[in-house]
């Protein structure tokens, strides 16, 4: 690959983050280079991939510009790197909607915690990333403006909440992106996109400014080509923030993973994801990864965490009903949209409400209202918070005997956009092996351990609370030693 | 004569038992039950969960970050000083402060409520099982118990616009101003203890005094500072509790206890006349002295409480309420007890002083810097209330200060002034800033007490009133108050009057001999 | 199971409105939903204590100090409808 000027374009199909920032470092390409690159790069396939809800050309290039004009000597280190960040993060001034039509042309008029630190760092913001509206769903096609393509294959979905930041990444539209997961929406879309999709452990970093979902089990994420970059942007965004009392920040910074070997740690496979429902392609891969450590000098050992299968409709429980809560305010008075037709309060609500939410965000507004209204809250909610503290139990107890524990991502490879849209419950049932982390508050990575028909299968590894600089270094290790493709070949259709 | 010491609108019952209730229903057979819930406005800089500041007055939605709009993504961080102004409440209340206390969201949808929830406190408030001793105007006195005592963050405000009346009924469209919204409130539920609208009333005088005394509210019921909810329903003596009605924000205790008169009317005449009393909501109007129901087409009030997840539990340890607890100021009942024994004060100028935190601190100041704390209490009582009272000044703008009282109060100890002309003075300095040396000086006021100068008066006006003069030495008492008369108005009043009868019996009696 | 009556009572709760079809459908999709979270019903979890935050943090407060907040013009830029500095909402009764 050629980066250095002379009219030839950049090729930015296999870059991390990390080689843009020594492109940039060495003076191979300028911010506005790199970021024209990216811009092109967008230009050519997004009207495939369609992972972008709206590309900030002229804010990316004019920050690009802004940070040429500054000596290289006088930068900091990821200055002039670009990110694609997912449409749930607020952005002063910039169009932030949550992939819902009823936040339709809403400006925020603050920067999301995250974003004020990666303005600071000179980050370039390429622009706004599809998801499932308001983070519900597994596939991105709950999006009110369009559905995303898996970069692998376009029949097919790349997985959800954040599937415009896996996608993207996959695509090569940006190094490196930012997601949220709250039962596994990073994690999954990683899985199904071929990608590194890390979940940090609960109050690593702040929420202040992240459209909430599920305020219990939200955090920001990182979706990134490698074990490195990803690490490098967790240390980013990481830290506690006086505007949100649940952040604690890191208890030591993730650095620069660069272990060798796994000897010496215990790894625990999860027998509950083991069973029926974890389909035979994803199965194998998953069984060549688990050798793969034991040849880097782990041990693995089949642990049961009887409770993790109960944590799926735990988890629909409480998300939906801090969910229902939180999108209360969607309430048509102070932004986002108004229904034309409001003679009076109550029908302004009702037609502001029902025109400006998907059928997905409902049917979850309708399920938390329900189980926490009177009558049910003991038989539903509470009942549902007893099963989270059983999970957060056996994940305690599993880490008195092993490091880390090892499971899919995701039971499936991609799957076919509209496979599973009719039928709710199959779609929850996507988020398995991811939604008991999240309800536990833990840390999980998926990173790529290879292929099913084609299709990228993702291997999770979970570690105990604000373990990300153990968890990010084994996952190295992993990824160094299967060292698998993570560039998906798409033609360019465009540019 | 004593003013009441409670400000402008402590001013007791005018008009109240006018006595024009219809003769025909034996009102006395039936006893009200009356509770109250009390939100308090909270005096701290910022707002409960984000760092605008706490004002009142200013142009609409000028003191609003995206937290207290409810924008999207935004998250509460819980003000330390609310915590602290609210365990302050709780002790002075004698409330068991509980070890861990939890925010909840309350869920309902409202305009002048942003999130679409209010964060509150449900099964796990900060304060639970206190009370407040009572007394009434006549000495006797009653335990209110508290229930509970809560935080929570306050509403915006709705403004009816549109329509005739400026109320919600007859509005076409309301105006909603965040301001107020987030502003940190404590909210206090009594048992249903009251039995009389005017034990509710003096109830609330004296809640409101001791939040005053506390320092933790600016307590101003116009302003909704201080705002009042009751429960109220009425039974046979001795039967169970009868329905109950709420009725809405009376925003001065003399509304309070009209409003509570007016429903407590209306469900004796909803039973007598053979009908039921309907739970519900009910409003108050000052202009017209009615209640009625407020409109409600919405459905029963089902506010899925849960747990807030953004903010954290709360855990006050012994160590910290200990602090808190010692950090109170002197409360009302204490420091009556206290003036009684110190300065020998009668039960009911104690009560009135301990009762007003800012006239009481005068008295004090008063007392000490006079030395005569009897005469101080009645100057304080007496003079300087009624000024308040009348000029709606607070204490602490009062243009006569303590020291200036007090030199005041020197000049009559020391016979320069008579206890009449001083209140002329007090009146002159309180209009005109001056002190009391400067007024005398300035109008010629001081008495004449120069023998010399009275004597030559004396002996002139003994001589132009021969007859009279005949009739006191044949024993007639009485005619020396004629002597008196008009030497006073030979001197316009500043004659010493007990030189001048003394120098009036010398002379008279001397003539006669 | 849920009732048809439960649903347009949670519908009305939420401010949303769902026409003849919709509802059928949802009644439905909630019913089954329902059924299936049911299984948290069977475990037997007396004596564990709910958990309600993620993190076992508390008393995590700020000190009471200003912090500039928006301009009037800032706070109703996203208004709907805005009249003299405030949010217009159409009759409460």
């Amino acid at each position: 690959m050629s980066a250095a000027g002379g009219g030839a374009a950049l090729d930015v199909t296999t870059l991390t983050a990390y080689r843009c920032r020594e492109l940039l470092a060495r003076g191979d390409v300028s911010a506005t280079e790199l970021t024209r690159a990216y811009l092109d790069r967008i230009a050519a396939v997004d009207e495939q991939v369609q992972a972008f809800l709206r590309v900030d050309e002229s804010g990316a290039m004019a920050a690009a510009a802004a940070v040429d004009a500054k000596p290289r000597s006088g930068r900091q280190p990821w200055e002039g790197v670009p990110i694609g960040l997912k449409d749930i993060f607020c952005v002063k001034g910039v169009e932030t909607t949550c992939a819902s039509r009823i936040l339709k042309d809403y400006i925020p008029p603050y920067d999301a915690t995250i974003i004020a630190k990666l303005r600071t760092a000179g980050l370039i913001f390429l622009g706004k990333l599809n998801m499932d509206e308001f983070a519900m769903g597994s596939s991105t096609e709950n999006s009110a403006f369009h559905t995303t393509r898996n970069p692998w294959d376009f029949d097919r979905v790349p997985g959800g909440s954040s599937g415009g930041s896996a996608a993207c990444v996959a695509a090569s539209e940006a190094p490196w992106a930012l997601g949220t997961d709250t039962g596994g929406s990073i994690r999954q879309p990683a899985s199904l996109c071929g990608v590194v999709g890390l979940r940090p452990t609960y109050g690593a970093v702040s929420r202040y400014g992240v459209i909430a979902f599920a305020s219990s089990l939200d955090q920001v994420g990182t979706l990134t080509r490698d074990v490195r970059d990803a690490a490098a942007l967790l240390d980013l965004i990481a830290g506690r923030d006086a505007m949100d009392c649940t952040s604690t920040g890191l208890s030591e910074p993730a650095g620069t993973p660069g272990r060798a070997d796994l000897r010496g740690l215990r790894f625990g496979v999860i027998e509950e994801y083991m069973g029926e429902a974890c389909r035979s392609g994803v199965r194998e891969v998953f069984d060549a990864a688990v050798d793969s450590i034991s040849a880097l000098g782990g041990v693995c050992e089949v642990v049961s965490l009887p409770s993790v299968e109960r944590g799926v409709a735990a988890y629909y429980l409480i998300a939906a009903s801090e969910a229902g809560s939180n999108l209360a305010r969607f309430d048509g008075v102070r932004y986002g949209h108004r229904t034309e037709h409001s003679e009076d309060l109550y029908e302004m609500y009702v037609r502001t409400r029902s025109e400006g939410f998907g059928p997905e965000v409902k049917r979850r507004i309708m399920i938390g209202a329900y189980a926490l209204s009177a009558g049910y809250y003991d038989a539903y909610y509470a009942q549902a918070q007893r099963a989270r503290t059983l999970i957060i139990q056996d994940f305690a107890r599993a880490f008195e005997r092993f490091d880390f524990l090892i499971s899919p991502t995701s039971p499936t490879v991609a799957f076919e956009i509209g496979e599973r849209a009719a039928d709710p419950l199959a779609m929850y049932l996507s988020d398995l092996c991811t939604v008991p982390v999240s309800l536990a508050a833990l840390p999980g990575i998926s990173i790529p351990a290879g292929f099913s028909a084609g299709l990228p299968v993702g291997f999770q590894i979970i570690g105990p609370h604000f373990s990300e600089r153990g968890l990010l270094n084994v996952a190295y290790a992993l990824e160094q030693s299967l060292d698998v493709n993570t560039v998906a070949p798409l033609a360019e259709t465009a540019g | 004569m004593n003013a009441a010491p409670t400000g402008k609108s402590g001013a007791a019952g005018d008009g109240l038992n006018d006595g024009s209730r219809e003769p025909t229903v034996d009102r006395e057979a039936w006893e009200s039950v009356i509770g109250l819930e009390i939100h308090v406005q909270l005096s701290t800089q910022t707002k409960m969960f984000c760092g605008c500041t706490v004002t009142f007055g200013d142009p609409p939605n000028t003191h609003v970050c995206p937290v207290c709009l409810g924008h999207p993504g935004v998250l509460p961080v819980c003000n330390e000083r609310a915590i602290e102004y609210a365990t302050r409440i709780a002790l002075a209340l004698d409330c068991r402060i509980a070890e861990r206390t939890v925010f909840h969201r309350k869920n309902y949808f409202y305009p002048d409520l942003p999130k679409a929830y209010q964060i509150s406190q449900y099964d796990q408030p900060l304060g639970l099982g206190g009370h407040l001793d009572v007394e009434l105007e006549d000495g006797s006195r009653f335990t209110v118990g508290i229930t509970r005592a809560h935080m929570e963050e306050d509403a915006g405000k709705l403004v009816h616009a549109g329509g005739a009346s400026g109320r919600i009924d007859g509005a076409d469209y309301s105006l909603v101003d965040f301001n107020r919204g987030g502003i940190p409130l404590v909210e206090i539920v009594t048992e249903p203890d009251l039995r009389t609208p005017d034990q509710a009333r003096v109830f609330l005088v004296q809640l409101r005094s001791l939040l005053q005394q506390l320092g933790v509210s600016d307590v101003n019921m116009e302003e909704g500072s201080l705002r009042c909810d009751a429960n109220v329903s009425i039974r046979r003596p001795g039967d169970p509790f009868g329905t109950k009605t709420e009725l809405k924000n009376m925003n001065s205790f003399r509304f309070l206890q009209r409003g509570l008169e007016a429903e407590i009317e209306r469900q004796i005449d909803t039973l007598e006349a053979g009908e039921t009393v309907v739970q519900q909501t009910v409003h108050f109007d000052p202009a017209s002295g009615a209640v009625s129901a407020l409109r409600s087409k919405e459905e029963a009030h089902d506010y899925r409480y849960f747990p807030e997840p953004d903010l954290t539990p709360i855990e006050l340890d012994a160590e910290y309420v200990e602090r808190v607890r010692e950090s109170l100021p002197e409360l009302p009942a204490a420091r009556k007890e206290r003036l009684m024994e110190q300065y020998s004060l009668p039960a009911k100028d104690a009560a009135a002083l301990a009762g007003n935190k800012p006239l009481g601190d005068y008295f004090e100041e008063l007392a000490a810097a006079s030395g005569d704390a009897r005469t101080a209490a009645n100057w304080v009582l007496g003079d300087l209330s009624a000024y308040l009272n009348t000029s709606g000044v607070e204490v602490a703008d009062c243009p006569v200060k303590v020291a200036p009282l007090a030199e005041l109060l020197g000049l009559v100890d020391d016979g320069t002034l008579s206890g009449k002309m001083a209140k002329e003075v007090f009146e002159t300095m309180a209009s005109t800033g001056k002190d009391a040396k400067t007024i005398v000086a300035e109008e010629g006021l001081g008495q004449i007490s120069d023998l010399g100068e009275l004597e030559t008066i004396v002996v002139r006006i003994v001589a132009a009133n021969p007859g009279p003069a005949e009739e006191f030495r044949q024993g007639r008492e009485k005619v020396l108050g004629f002597f008196v008369g008009q030497v006073m108005k030979e001197t316009q009043g500043q004659a010493n009057p007990q030189i001048v009868n003394d120098l009036l019996r010398k002379q008279l009696g001397a003539s006669g001999v | 199971m849920i009732s048809r009556q439960e649903v347009e009572h949670v519908a009305r709760l939420t401010r949303l409105r769902f026409d003849e079809d919709e509802l059928c459908r949802l009644q439905a999709e909630l019913g089954r939903i329902i059924d299936w979270v049911e299984q948290l019903a069977g475990l037997d979890l007396s004596g564990l204590e709910p958990t309600s935050h993620a993190a076992s943090l508390k008393n995590v407060l700020r000190a009471d100090e200003p912090v500039a907040g928006l301009s009037q013009e800032e706070a109703v830029a996203n208004g709907p409808d805005v009249e003299q500095g405030q949010f217009v909402v159409p009759r409460i009764g």
